[in-house]
């Protein structure tokens, strides 16, 4: 485990964390959703349960992302509050 | 309401700080977990079931039970994806069609068609219209190579990370990757909306009725040891393939629902146009 690698890597997990709860337009969320995925996949892989960071990798920064563009294109890109 | 939602979220995620001090530390060998079942997992697992990746073992085989209701906890957030958004009503509607030698797009009232015969003109969606030659032809080439690494993905499980999860998952995105570079008809046409409703239950039920086959046999519910006698092979390799036919179910469950999920959000429970 090199920690240098460990401290950006969970930076950027906590940036895009906020990131995508904070900013208003909702395909900016997603998309800031899938990168915080795939930082937490970078994660497991890094302390070894490349199991988990597989799954991780296909299922949250992969199919949810897409699912989630969907469904912004059928309803609405702005939120309310 | 912002405030009290913020003190929540501040409150509850310093309650599970302060929770985390009460860890053992990261990979203490002291630690409880790490005393009682994981050394007998590491030692035993390659004699007992003759898997050499110990995740996909304790997955299917020893937590098999766990693992059999997640599948049907994927299988139930499909069916009601498809209770809650599909519509079977058909309205009349207009329909666009590109004129593919000269690139002009038709509209056309009150339910007319062009028949999906003619080569001149294709049928697009309404709301989202781009056309990229090179997005279409990359998409199709690599779709078959993704297929392929999909079913590596859960043939190769026991022997490196991998399984029935994340393979029917990239399965899944192989046919959303279709639909998404063409249009949601074109991959209804390769995996029909019957066809995949039925493939999700049937994933269940493959995995479910390789655990009621042992029943059979006399033994536990899925304890894959009792399929020795079916498949020719002694009880420890009868384990091995009892979790690759159990990831297979998986693997046709996942695939089916995530297809179904998509085709559901995207076109808004009606088939007909989307993302």
């Amino acid at each position: 485990m090199i920690w240098e690698l460990d401290l950006v890597i969970l930076t950027l997990v906590v940036v895009t964390a906020i990131g995508a709860i904070s900013v208003k337009d909702l395909l900016s969320s997603a998309i800031l959703f899938g990168a915080y995925s795939f930082m937490m996949c970078l994660l497991w892989a890094i302390m070894g349960a490349v199991d988990v960071a597989f799954t991780e990798a296909s299922v949250g920064a992969g199919v949810s992302t897409v699912l989630l563009v969907a469904a912004i294109f059928r309803t609405t890109r702005r939120t309310k509050d | 309401m912002k405030v009290i939602a913020f003190l929540i979220v501040i409150l509850s995620g310093s309650i599970l700080l302060y929770a985390t001090v009460d860890f053992p530390g990261w990979a203490d060998p002291a630690s409880p977990a790490h005393t009682h079942l994981s050394p007998h997992y590491i030692e035993k697992t390659m004699q007992e079931t003759s898997v050499p990746n110990i995740v996909t073992a304790v997955l299917a085989d020893y937590r098999g039970f766990d693992t059999m209701f997640e599948t049907a906890v994927i299988f139930s957030a499909g069916v009601v994806c498809f209770i809650l958004l599909r519509v079977f009503r058909k309205e009349k509607g207009e329909h666009h069609y590109r004129h593919v030698p000269t690139g002009i797009i038709i509209h056309i009232k009150n339910d007319r068609i062009i028949p999906d015969s003619s080569e001149d003109f294709e049928r697009i969606d309404t709301q989202w219209t781009p056309y990229d030659l090179v997005i279409k032809t990359v998409c199709r080439m690599l779709i078959p190579f993704i297929q392929l690494f999909a079913l590596y993905v859960i043939a190769h499980g026991h022997h490196s990370p991998g399984g029935g999860f994340q393979g029917g998952v990239i399965l899944g995105a192989s046919i959303i990757l279709l639909a998404i570079s063409q249009n949601l008809r074109i991959a209804l046409i390769r995996m029909q909306e019957k066809m995949h409703a039925l493939l999700c239950p049937i994933g269940v039920l493959i995995y479910a009725g390789t655990g009621v086959l042992c029943l059979f046999f006399g033994f536990n519910f899925l304890d894959y040891s009792a399929l020795a006698s079916v498949l020719y092979v002694d009880p420890v390799t009868a384990r091995s393939h009892g979790i690759l036919l159990v990831e297979i179910g998986v693997g046709i469950a996942v695939m089916a629902t995530m297809i179904w999920i998509y085709n559901n959000v995207s076109s808004a429970g009606k088939y007909d146009e989307g993302l």
